[in-house]
């Protein structure tokens, strides 16, 4: 197979295995591209890009535009702090405005789910979701996968526990749909207050103490606790939540294998994990980063040359 | 569909063996020299004529590299078909060295145009030449020509050259296929 499934990437719900492993083969192509001395491919130079950012990000709007660069695409950039959403103009108008000044693909992070497939509907460009709400993050997951199978060799039959805020986390979901559809194993962990009921409908199996999970796991995967998406009290203090669901030196030591630690960014040091940690050789948090570079444009690479001329 | 023999095994042992000599009058013993085989169908030819100068004449130590042109094609979004990449592989840089193109069939010149660009993000050679088995000629759309050429054919638009090679599946052969 040659050609993605879909014509945007709105969430892992939609993408098949095939299209996974489309996707990582040809992130592989980019990852040696980026560690050339010239980083840069022309594959794109008729291609314009909006990246739209209605709620705060670092690293994923910094990688989008750092692929989209690298793939030689026409940038800009908007967040909406600054633009005339606080004027009270549409998403669809607002979208519509920009694609009318002939752009060809909108990557967008916005904090209502279903906003990508919503615009999806109504907009003549083809989507990246760059996260919305608490639902999706498919590049993420893409790209925590695509580093799974550069340390571990494959994904499938692999054991992967999430942990920490499953409740709040996009990067939870669309984990569990990459994982399961190319046939790893799945646990999620953390306080029961933050894990969603009906978790077990995705074909995921709930562990609530860690040391266990660590145990039976070959990949940990950490989440950040998202206090901002936190309207009430979901545990009593940060200590506590450290105690129980925080991962340190002592507690990895005490596991007989060494099992792969990752975290999606950005870490709260001494929370969901400690600096010893999160600086060990067992952490892969800036391969992450680097893949994430290689799987996006893969990822824009594919949308792109279904977008026709 | 018919096809016609263009070049039985043999024909093909003769060339590379030309060909590789007609490298080392050139090059001679490949110092600043690096051999380029053109994903996907030049690393067969690249792969046979770095075989002849290690084993007949004892260039062992001819660098060799694998290039892909696919992010660099003009045809992107054009086709009906979506292009798939290959491996790149190449673990030298190319600054200040003498490049040489290796590719099947120089058709069109387009190929060897995206090499041209691809091959800058290693570096700025000193030079760029260019070895082809098969040379298509009165077809191209670009002012490109080989430097070392095995046999130069005349085909017109609808006939293929195809080259298959023994570790393509095969047997070694070149075919003039009519449509």
């Amino acid at each position: 197979m040659s050609e993605l499934s879909v014509n945007h990437l709105l969430g892992i719900k939609y993408l098949t295995k095939e299209d996974i492993n489309l996707i990582f083969e040809t992130a592989d192509h980019f990852k040696e591209v980026i560690n050339r001395p010239i980083k840069k491919v022309p594959s794109l130079r008729d291609i314009t890009i909006a990246n739209l950012f209605f709620e705060n990000s670092t690293r994923t709007r910094l990688s989008f535009e750092l692929a989209e660069k690298r793939l030689s695409a026409d940038v800009i950039n908007f967040s909406a702090a600054s633009s005339s959403v606080k004027k009270g103009e549409t998403l669809i108008d607002t979208v519509n405005n920009i694609l009318s000044m002939k752009v060809d693909m909108v990557v967008m992070r916005h904090p209502n789910p279903g906003a990508g497939v919503f615009l999806s509907k109504h907009v003549n460009a083809s989507i990246v979701n760059a996260g919305d709400g608490a639902h999706e993050h498919p590049t993420q997951a893409l790209l925590d996968s695509y580093s799974i199978r550069e340390k571990l060799g494959e994904v499938g039959g692999k054991k992967v526990v999430i942990v920490g805020d499953i409740l709040h986390s996009r990067v939870a979901l669309s984990n569990i749909f990459a994982l399961k559809l190319q046939g790893a194993e799945v646990k999620v962990c953390g306080p029961k207050t933050l894990i969603p009921k009906y978790i077990d409908k995705l074909g995921v199996t709930v562990e609530t103490n860690l040391t266990k999970a660590l145990e039976w796991c070959d990949v940990a995967n950490m989440l950040r606790v998202q206090n901002e998406r936190m309207e009430i009290s979901y545990f009593p203090s940060t200590r506590e939540y450290t105690q129980q669901f925080g991962v340190n030196k002592r507690l990895l030591d005490s596991l007989d294998k060494e099992i792969v630690i990752m975290h999606p960014g950005p870490i709260n040091r001494g929370v969901e994990i400690t600096s010893d940690v999160a600086d060990s050789k067992q952490a892969i948090i800036l391969d992450q980063v680097q893949n994430g570079v290689a799987v996006r444009m893969a990822v824009i690479y594919l949308l792109a040359s279904k977008i026709k001329q | 569909m018919s096809q016609k023999l263009l070049l039985s095994a043999k024909e093909i042992d003769i060339i590379l063996h030309r060909l590789a000599c007609q490298l080392i009058e050139n090059h001679t013993h490949f110092e600043d020299t690096v051999l380029i085989g053109v994903q996907p169908r030049g690393i067969f030819l690249a792969d046979r004529i770095k075989e002849v100068l290690v084993r007949d004449y004892g260039l062992s130590s001819v660098k060799m590299g694998h290039l892909d042109i696919t992010f660099y094609r003009d045809d992107f979004r054009r086709g009906e078909k979506p292009l798939e990449a290959n491996k790149t592989h190449i673990d030298f840089t190319v600054e200040d060295k003498r490049v040489v193109f290796i590719d099947d069939v120089l058709y069109t010149g387009r190929s060897i145009r995206s090499a041209l660009t691809a091959i800058q993000s290693f570096g700025r050679p000193r030079e760029i030449e260019l070895l082809t088995l098969i040379d298509r000629r009165f077809s191209r759309h670009l002012p490109i020509q080989p430097n070392y050429r095995g046999r130069q054919v005349d085909a017109i638009n609808q006939e293929k050259v195809k080259v298959h090679w023994v570790e393509n599946g095969g047997e070694d052969a070149v075919y003039l296929i009519n449509n």
